[in-house]
């Protein structure tokens, strides 16, 4: 319980979804476990979140790149999205979730992706490419420091930092 | 973990011991927090609602939660302070008794004072009319002021002054309910004051944080998704509207202010229209209710005109704003705020207008009607239950109001729009929920019930269950009827703006409670303040009687120039060091921005000498 930002309820709680997603034979040893990306996915918290995969592949730590969870994976993702989890941990989680081609840095294509993402799936709910290009204009503008095209962690980091809406918005309680 | 376990080994024994310690209190805590997140009212029904509908419509609701505590708390103080000392010598617990207020030294004419009271056999709809108006049986109940002639309590051998803690009470709570929502301002305004400073995060802000990551249900995504993609093409749209507005031409320019002009005329008719519409139906009705006949239909109807034609015009007037403000051609953020600000003046003034006429009646002294009492002592023998009576009324017909809305028009629409498939219905649509509305709503109840909680006081306790119902209500039909508006409004902003506007409703209940205390002579015949001029007259009454001379000096000094200017200097300097404090934030953030740049620059200088240092 130290290692996470949890208390002991949320951790029990956490538990007990996470034994629920397993097949029932294996329920017994859930802690060493791993559950598939789709079964994940089944849960109400993240059904409805467009960023699911990304949650998915930033959280795994399996070597196969399968983006499979397991208990102590599930238990990360929810102390990042707790509460009580400290605006910096957040924030670089957040970099890490909205860079699309995991290259360290968030560049056009990464925030094309992420304008997507935000509009709604389907043709007719994304942004024609003016008003996209007129948006990640700004935003460059608005975020990128050192005028390099890109934004890097810290730029991240100092926008976020004076974004009233993250702390509530990045979170997910069970 | 491996890495704490190792670090364990290295620590000297005090260390460690310091260390489990901390871990035990801190595990203590979360227990504790634990166990009293249970206690907090509607967690659980709050949590859905966000889940469903996202943070604006749950901040709604949270505000709605804390008017109840707040209302739960002034009614706490009131009735402890106020009512239950008599409760308590009535029935002679702790062996006490009650001294009544003996009329000496008052002219004759002025104690006259009939409440009609329960007298013989009456009709059940005359119990009804009663409740509804606070008449009759009602008014002699300890539900208004008039119940409280008590001069002191004395319980044992302590003397309890009555008429000294209603008054007191009364400072109380409203300098309870100011410093809550002060504390809690403070809060949001703090990050904002800072924030202020870069009016350029908006897009980040939006791309950043737009997405609520506590939606679960997939139409409230949907849902959300729009509104987003909305919301970014506001901006945008906004942004190139601004371009075109710093490209005009002097002729357009014209156009448009004078247009503005014109339609800010023609609001501030439709508001002298309502005001004036006020005033003369608050007369008539106090006119014609002490003439008529109490026991026929039309009375109660005429009792209740002020607050039909409040009610209008608060139904109406936002309609016409939102009409109006077509034409004057602003930004849509503008928009939005000048048609905020426009309702919240035409609500609160609606009320200031309505005591306002009040006290012209009370205070009506042409042709020597308030002669030996200083007040119209005819038509208002105790003109404290009176107005407590007509804030009752508001109260009660403002609650009526939200219930019948709800039932006979949300619930039937919703019934017609799933059934009937014809076009014109379909066009109708299910009713949004206009958060501002609503929150507009509820804020000129809670001003109803801080004026009139001082000339009765038990109705926090009915604006408590008032507010616990609407709390179902609202979300009754949130989940069955409504959809969401599709304009979103930040939660960050309008919690800030609710608490703002509930500011300004509690400064505007100060006047009328403050001119009936220290301006209008205290009714002679009923309530604790008959043998004083004024209400406030108690205060110094008490200190000159029972304050050591020292104490007396003291107290009597502070109210005086001497002090009042000294001390007004003070504070100005005060407010002058925090405002340069603040200036000198700003400037500390704008400097460490730059050293943010010039840092990744000194980065790159360095990659650059290590690329070359390589080649060679």
């Amino acid at each position: 319980q130290e290692l996470t930002f949890l208390s002991k309820q949320e951790i029990l709680l956490a538990y007990k979804r996470f034994s629920e997603l397993l097949p029932k034979e294996e329920r017994e040893n859930a802690c060493s476990r791993r559950v598939p990306k789709s079964h994940i996915l089944t849960l109400p918290e993240l059904r409805a979140n467009p960023f699911q995969h990304r949650i998915c592949h930033v959280f795994s730590t399996s070597e196969s790149g399968d983006d499979s969870i397991s208990f102590e994976d599930f238990l990360d993702m929810l102390s990042v999205f707790s509460d009580s989890a400290t605006s910096d941990i957040k924030s670089c989680y957040a970099f890490r979730i909205f860079d699309f081609d995991d290259d360290g840095t968030l560049d056009r294509k990464d925030l094309e992706q992420l304008v997507n993402c935000l509009t709604g799936q389907g043709e007719e709910s994304r942004l024609n490419s003016m008003e996209m290009e007129q948006l990640i204009q700004n935003i460059l503008e608005e975020s990128d420091i050192d005028k390099d095209g890109t934004i890097n962690l810290s730029e991240f980091q100092h926008v976020v930092s004076r974004s009233p809406d993250f702390a509530s918005s990045f979170k997910i309680v069970l | 973990r491996d890495s704490q376990q190792a670090d364990i080994k290295y620590l000297s024994r005090w260390k460690k011991w310091k260390r489990n310690s901390s871990k035990s209190v801190k595990k203590i805590l979360s227990e504790a927090k634990g166990l009293s997140s249970y206690l907090v009212l509607w967690r659980h029904h709050i949590h859905k609602i966000e889940g469903r509908f996202g943070t604006g419509i749950q901040s709604y609701f949270s505000f709605l939660r804390f008017l109840v505590l707040l209302n739960f708390i002034i009614f706490i103080l009131m009735f402890s302070f106020v009512t239950l000392p008599i409760i308590i010598s009535s029935y002679g617990i702790f062996n006490s008794t009650i001294a009544k207020v003996s009329s000496k030294n008052i002219e004759y004419n002025c104690t006259i004072y009939e409440p009609s009271g329960n007298k013989g056999l009456v009709y059940f709809y005359t119990y009804l009319q009663d409740l509804l108006s606070g008449t009759g049986f009602l008014e002699v109940t300890s539900l208004f002021y008039g119940y409280y002639a008590t001069d002191a309590v004395w319980i044992s051998i302590m003397r309890y002054n009555l008429p000294l803690a209603y008054l007191l009470t009364a400072c109380a709570y409203l300098a309870l309910s100011l410093f809550w929502i002060i504390k809690r301002l403070v809060g949001g305004f703090k990050q904002n004051l800072v924030h202020d400073a870069d009016p350029f995060q908006s897009y980040c802000n939006k791309v950043f944080a737009g997405w609520d990551f506590c939606i679960t249900d997939p139409n409230a995504a949907q849902l959300k998704h729009r509104s987003l993609k909305y919301e970014l093409q506001m901006d945008l749209e906004e942004e190139r509207q601004k371009e075109k507005i710093a490209h005009r031409t002097m002729k357009e320019k014209l156009r448009i202010y004078s247009l503005r002009i014109f339609i800010n005329i023609i609001v501030l008719a439709i508001l002298s229209g309502c005001f004036y519409s006020i005033y003369r139906v608050t007369v008539f009705s106090q006119e014609k209710s002490s003439d008529m006949n109490t026991n026929s239909q039309a009375s109660l109807f005429v009792q209740y005109l002020p607050s039909i034609v409040i009610t209008l015009a608060n139904f109406i007037g936002p309609q016409i704003f939102s009409f109006l403000i077509q034409f004057e051609d602003y930004l849509p953020a503008s928009e939005i705020i000048m048609t905020l600000i426009r309702c919240v003046f035409l609500r609160l003034a609606n009320i200031g207008v309505l005591m306002f006429s009040l006290w012209s009646q009370i205070s009506d002294c042409a042709a020597d009607k308030c002669e030996p009492c200083g007040y119209n002592y005819k038509l208002y023998p105790c003109w404290e239950s009176d107005v407590g009576q007509e804030m009752y009324k508001l109260m009660i017909f403002d609650f009526i109001i939200i219930l019948s809305v709800t039932l006979f028009v949300d619930f039937p629409r919703k019934l017609l729009v799933a059934h009937c498939s014809c076009k014109l219905v379909q066009w109708f649509g299910l009713p949004e929920f206009r958060i501002s509305d609503n929150v507009l709503e509820i804020i000129y109840g809670q001003t109803i019930c801080w004026i009139g909680t001082f000339f009765s006081p038990l109705l926090p306790a009915i604006a408590t269950v008032k507010y616990f119902i609407i709390f179902y209500i609202k979300k009754i039909s949130l989940i069955h009827t409504r959809k969401p508006a599709d304009k979103p409004i930040r939660a960050s902003s309008s919690n800030l703006f609710f608490l703002a506007v509930l500011l300004i409703g509690l400064v505007l209940a100060f006047i009328p409670v403050g001119v009936s205390i220290a301006v209008i002579p205290s009714s002679k015949a009923c309530g604790p303040f008959k043998n004083f001029n004024t209400s406030w007259e108690v205060v110094p009454d008490t200190i000159i009687l029972k304050f050591p001379k020292v104490l007396q000096q003291a107290v009597f000094g502070m109210a005086s120039e001497a002090f009042a200017v000294p001390f007004f200097i003070v504070i100005c300097l005060i407010m002058f060091y925090f405002i340069a404090l603040a200036e000198a934030h700003k400037r500390v953030v704008d400097q460490l921005k730059e050293q943010l740049v010039l840092e990744s620059r000194d980065k790159m200088f360095l990659i650059r000498k290590i690329a070359e240092a390589q080649r060679h």
